[in-house]
C-alpha cells in the first residue's frame, strides 16, 4: 500500500468524493430503472382513462354499462358492454371449471401422494404446459376440441364457449397447480407429522390439514387463475366466435372483451375514431375486472394469513 | 385395549384407507387428462403439419397459394423483435431488481414500486397491447414497427426478469456481501464484482422464461396492429457498407410467428390448417426448448450451490 | 420411591431393536421395557437416538424415504409388534399418541384440534365429541383458560397453552401409551412447569415414554430412565438409582455433567 503514503489527505478526500458521486449516480440509474414499472402503470391507467373519455363523450356511461347490444359496424352502432362481459364471465367459469379442480387434485396429488421421483418428471413437464402459446392452444379448441365436442353433441356449433372454456382451463391449470403446490410444500413438516401422528390417512393429512393450512396460497392460486382467464385472448379470439351474443349459454358462440379488441385491432380503425377509442374503453373494464380480482385476492390473503 | 376395538379401528381405517385410494386414481386420472391434452395438441400438430415442414417453408414469404406459403418474414420478425426485447427488458429488469433488493430503502416509494411490479405481473397481456398502441404507436410515433413490438413485449415480461433477478440476489448468503465489503469494496463494487456475476444463472433462468413467454405472445402485437400478410424482411441489421450497422429495420413493418399462425388458423381452407400446424409447432418446439433450457439451469443451479 | 409401588406390568418393550437411516446405523440392539402406567424418560446427549427411539414407537419413521426397522417392538397386551411392516402403520398411531419438540397444532380452532382425532376415527356424535373434547382439555388442564373461546383458531394461543392443546389433542382418543418428544424444549419456565405437573398428573391414567434433553426434568417427573448413548442403551433403572449411583462408568460421566 506505498501509494497510500504517498498520497496527501486532500487528495484522498477528493478520491472519496469522487466515489461517492459515482456510487450515488449508480443508485440513480437503478432507481430510474425500478421506475419504469411504476411508469408503465401510469402509462397504461392514463392512456385507458384518456381514450375511454373521448369515448364516454359519444357514448353514455349508463348506456354502455346496460345496453345488452354491442354493435359497433352498425350503421347506428351501440355500445353495450354487457354482451361482451357475459362472454368473458362464461368463457372464464366454463375454465375454472376445469382448472380448479384439475389444478387442485394436481397440486394435492403431487405435493402428497406422489414419490419424488414422479414428482421430478411432473412439475416439469407442467412447467412446460404452462409454456405453451396460447395461440397454439387457440388452434388446439378450434381444430380438435370443437370437432371432438361436436361428435358427441351434434347441435354444437363450431365456434362455442364451451370448445374455448375448456381449452383455456386447460392452459390456466398449470399455474394452478404449480402455486398451490408451493403453498402445500411450504406447510412445515411438523404439522404433517402432528397429523400422521393422531392416525391420519394420506388422505386426510392432505385434505384435513395440509390443505387448510396452505389456503392462503391456493386461493391466491385461484385468483392468479381467474385474472389468467378473464385476460385470456387467443384461445377466445380463435374458438369462441367472433359475435358479441347476450347470453351464459356455453353451448354458444360469443365474443369476449379481449376478443373484440383484437377483432377491432385486425381491422383498419383510424386513430381517434369511435372504434378505436371503443377499444380503450373495453380495455379500462378487463382492467377494472382484473383489479377487482386482485384486491379480491389480496384481501383474502390477508384474511388467511399462513399461521403455521 | 381389547380384540374388539381393535377390530374396530381397523375398520374405521379400511373405511379412510378408500379414500386414500379413490383420491390416488383421481390424482393419477388428472394428470392423465394434463398429458393427454399435452399429447393430442402436439400429436394433431405433428400429423396435420408434418408435410409442410420442409426448407422451403422456412425460406418462402407468405402467400395466398397455402402450399406456396411460408414463414420466412414471421421467423425473422420473431427474432427481431426479440432482439429488441432483450435488450430493452434484461438491462432494465435486472438493473430494477438490483435496486429492489440492494439499495431501496425501507420507504413508501419502495412499497409503491413492489406492489406495483407484483400487480403488472396479473395485468392481462392484451391491455400492454392498448398501451404501446396509444403510447408507442401514436404518441411517440414509433409506429407499427419492430421497435414498438420488442419494446411492448419487454415491459411485458419486465416484472418476470426483476423477480428472478431479485430471487437470485436474496439466495445469495450475506456472509458473501459481508466478505466483499471487508475487502473495502463499495456497494457498487460488491453489486458488479460479486453478486451480480453470482446471480448470473438464476438471472438467465428468468430471462429465458420472459422470452419464452414473449416468443408466443400474440394479443399485444395484434394490438398494436402489426401487419399478417408481410411478404418482405426488415432490412438487414448489417450492411456492408460503412458504418456496417444500420437501425432502420427497428422502424420497419414486420410480422411474428403467433401471427403468422393466427392468421392461417382463421382461414377456413384446409391447406391453410396445415401450415398452421407447422408454424404452431415449430412456435411450441421454440418455447419448449427454451422452457427446458431454464429448467435444465434451474436444476443445475441446485444441485452446484456450495456455500 | 419404594420398590413395590413400582411392581407393574409390561406395556410395551424393545427386542434387540435396530434402526437405520440409509446406511446409517442408528440404534443398535435396544432393549428397553416400558412399564404400563409409569413414566419412563430417555436421556442422553444430542445424536444419542433418544429421539430415533421414541419415533419408532408410532411408525413416525415411515413417512420418510429410506429407514429401515429391524427387531421388534412389542406392544401388550396384545403383542403386537409395532414395528412389523405387515402391521399398519395407522392403527398403531391410533393407539399411541404423540406430543412433539414443538408444538404443532393445527391451522384449526382450539375445539376442532381436539375433536381431530375422534372425527378421524369417524366419530360424528356431536355431543360425544363435545363432551371428549371438554374431558381431554380438563385433563390437560386447559379448559379453564380456553373454554370461553373454543373457536378461537389454536394459533392464537401462547406456546405452554399449545403444547397442553397438543397433549389434549391426544387424550382426547385415549392413547394406550403417550410418546413425549423433548415437550419443553421450546417452552419457558413456567410453562415447562405446567407441562410437568401435568405429565406427573396423566401418569395415573396412561403409560409414557418421553424424552428430555434436561436430566433435572427427569428425575423430577420420570419413574424409570434409560441412558443412551451412540445408539446404544447403557443403562436403565429406576430414576432414583440411574441419578445416584449409576452402574456404569459413562452414566455417571454423563449424569454428574463430566461430558455430553
Amino acid at each position: 500500500m506505498s501509494s497510500m503514503h504517498t498520497t496527501t489527505v486532500s487528495e484522498r478526500l477528493s478520491r472519496k468524493l469522487s466515489r461517492n458521486v459515482r456510487e450515488r449516480a449508480i443508485e440513480l440509474v437503478l432507481f430510474l430503472a425500478a421506475s419504469v414499472s411504476v411508469l408503465t402503470t401510469i402509462g397504461i391507467i392514463w392512456i385507458l382513462i384518456f381514450e375511454s373519455y373521448h369515448f364516454f363523450e359519444h357514448v353514455p356511461v349508463w348506456d354502455f354499462l346496460t345496453d345488452t347490444m354491442w354493435t359497433p359496424l352498425f350503421s347506428t352502432p351501440r355500445y353495450g358492454i354487457l354482451p361482451l362481459l357475459l362472454g368473458t364471465v362464461t368463457t372464464s367459469l366454463v375454465a375454472l371449471a376445469v382448472a380448479v379442480p384439475l389444478g387442485t387434485v394436481i397440486a394435492i396429488y403431487i405435493s402428497e401422494f406422489a414419490s419424488p421421483r414422479v414428482r421430478e418428471i411432473v412439475k416439469p413437464f407442467l412447467e412446460l404446459l404452462g409454456g405453451v402459446p396460447t395461440i397454439v392452444y387457440g388452434y388446439f379448441a378450434l381444430t380438435v376440441v370443437s370437432p371432438v365436442l361436436q361428435y358427441f353433441f351434434p347441435s354444437l356449433p363450431g365456434f362455442s364457449m364451451l370448445a374455448a372454456g375448456l381449452v383455456m382451463g386447460i392452459a390456466i391449470v398449470p399455474y394452478i397447480s404449480s402455486l398451490s403446490e408451493d403453498a402445500m410444500r411450504a406447510v412445515p413438516m411438523s404439522l404433517r407429522e402432528g397429523a400422521y401422528a393422531m392416525g391420519s390417512t394420506r388422505f386426510q393429512t392432505a385434505v384435513r390439514v395440509v390443505l387448510p393450512a396452505a389456503i392462503s396460497g391456493v386461493l391466491s392460486a385461484y385468483i392468479l387463475g381467474i385474472s389468467r382467464a378473464v385476460g385470456e385472448t387467443m384461445i377466445v379470439a380463435v374458438a369462441a366466435g367472433m359475435q358479441p351474443n347476450f347470453t351464459m349459454d356455453p353451448t354458444q358462440p360469443a365474443q369476449t372483451i379481449s376478443a373484440y379488441i383484437v377483432q377491432v385491432a385486425m381491422g383498419d380503425l383510424p386513430h381517434g375514431s369511435i372504434g378505436y377509442q371503443s377499444i380503450f374503453a373495453a380495455g379500462l373494464s378487463l382492467m377494472l375486472l382484473t383489479l377487482f380480482f386482485n384486491i379480491m385476492g389480496h384481501l383474502i390473503r390477508r384474511r388467511y394469513r399462513e399461521a403455521y | 385395549m381389547n380384540n374388539q376395538d381393535i377390530a374396530s379401528i381397523r375398520g374405521i381405517i379400511r373405511g379412510n384407507r378408500r379414500w386414500d385410494l379413490i383420491f390416488a386414481v383421481a390424482g393419477f386420472l388428472a394428470l392423465t387428462v394434463g398429458v393427454l391434452a399435452f399429447v393430442t395438441l402436439f400429436g394433431q400438430m405433428v400429423i396435420n403439419g408434418w408435410e409442410r415442414l420442409n426448407p422451403d417453408f422456412f425460406t418462402s414469404f407468405p402467400s395466398r397459394r397455402a402450399a406456396n406459403a411460408g414463414i420466412l418474414s414471421a421467423w425473422v420478425g420473431s427474432l427481431l423483435v426479440m432482439l429488441v426485447t432483450a435488450l430493452s427488458a434484461v438491462p432494465l429488469g435486472v438493473a430494477a431488481g438490483v435496486y429492489l433488493e440492494e439499495y431501496a430503502p425501507k420507504n413508501l416509494v419502495t412499497d409503491i414500486i413492489e406492489i406495483n411490479v407484483t400487480n403488472l405481473a396479473g395485468v392481462p397481456s392484451i391491455v400492454y397491447g392498448l398501451l404501446a398502441l396509444g403510447v408507442f404507436v401514436y404518441m411517440f410515433g414509433f409506429g407499427q414497427s419492430v421497435l414498438t413490438a420488442g419494446l411492448t413485449l419487454g415491459l411485458l415480461i419486465l416484472p418476470v426478469i426483476i423477480v428472478a433477478t431479485r430471487e437470485a440476489l436474496r439466495a445469495i448468503p450475506v456472509h458473501v456481501r459481508e466478505g466483499a465489503y471487508g475487502c473495502g469494496a463499495t456497494q457498487w463494487q460488491v453489486v458488479s464484482d460479486h453478486l451480480v456475476p453470482y446471480a448470473t444463472p438464476g438471472i438467465m433462468t428468468g430471462v429465458i422464461i420472459g422470452l419464452s413467454r414473449a416468443i408466443g405472445e400474440t394479443a399485444p402485437i395484434i394490438t398494436i396492429g402489426a401487419l399478417t400478410f408481410i411478404a418482405f424482411l426488415p432490412a438487414s441489421p448489417i450492411s456492408s457498407t460503412a458504418p456496417f450497422i444500420n437501425f432502420d429495420w427497428l422502424w420497419s413493418g414486420f410480422t411474428v410467428m403467433p401471427i403468422q399462425m393466427f392468421n392461417w388458423t382463421s382461414r377456413p381452407e384446409e391447406a391453410f390448417q396445415q401450415n398452421a400446424a407447422a408454424a404452431g409447432l415449430i412456435l411450441v418446439l421454440m418455447t419448449l426448448l427454451m422452457n427446458a433450457l431454464a429448467i435444465w439451469l434451474r436444476y443445475r443451479l441446485r444441485k452446484s450451490i456450495a456455500w | 420411591m419404594a420398590k413395590t409401588e413400582l411392581k407393574t406390568e409390561l406395556k410395551a418393550e424393545t427386542r434387540d431393536f435396530n434402526f437405520y437411516y440409509g446406511d446409517f446405523h442408528a440404534l443398535k440392539k435396544v432393549n428397553l421395557p416400558v412399564l404400563d402406567k409409569r413414566v419412563t424418560a430417555l436421556i442422553g446427549p444430542s445424536g444419542c437416538g433418544k429421539s430415533t427411539l421414541l419415533r419408532s414407537f408410532n411408525r413416525m419413521h415411515d413417512l420418510y424415504p429410506g429407514n429401515r426397522y429391524e427387531g421388534a417392538i412389542v406392544f401388550h397386551p396384545d403383542n403386537t409388534n409395532i414395528v412389523d411392516l405387515k402391521v399398519d402403520p395407522i392403527e398403531v398411531r391410533m393407539r399411541i399418541g404423540m406430543v412433539f419438540q414443538k408444538p404443532n397444532p393445527f391451522p384449526k380452532s382450539i375445539f376442532e384440534n381436539v375433536a381431530y382425532g375422534l372425527k378421524v376415527r369417524g366419530e360424528r356424535s356431536r355431543s360425544v365429541i363435545e363432551g371428549r373434547v371438554e374431558s381431554a382439555l380438563r385433563g390437560a388442564s386447559l379448559w379453564n383458560e380456553v373454554k370461553d373461546r373454543l373457536q378461537q383458531p389454536a394459533t392464537a394461543l401462547s406456546g405452554g397453552q399449545q403444547q397442553r392443546l397438543c397433549i389434549a389433542r391426544c387424550l382426547a382418543t385415549d392413547p394406550e401409551l403417550l410418546l413425549f418428544d423433548e415437550p419443553t424444549s421450546a417452552l419457558d419456565p413456567i410453562a415447562t412447569a405446567n407441562i410437568e405437573e401435568l405429565i406427573t398428573e396423566l401418569r395415573e391414567k396412561v403409560t409414557i415414554l418421553i424424552v428430555t434433553h434436561n436430566m433435572q426434568q427427569a428425575a423430577r417427573i420420570s419413574d424409570f430412565t434409560a441412558y443412551m448413548y451412540v445408539g446404544e442403551l447403557v443403562e436403565y433403572g429406576v430414576t432414583g438409582d440411574i441419578f445416584t449411583k449409576p452402574v456404569k462408568k459413562e452414566t455417571e460421566d454423563y449424569i454428574t455433567g463430566r461430558f455430553g
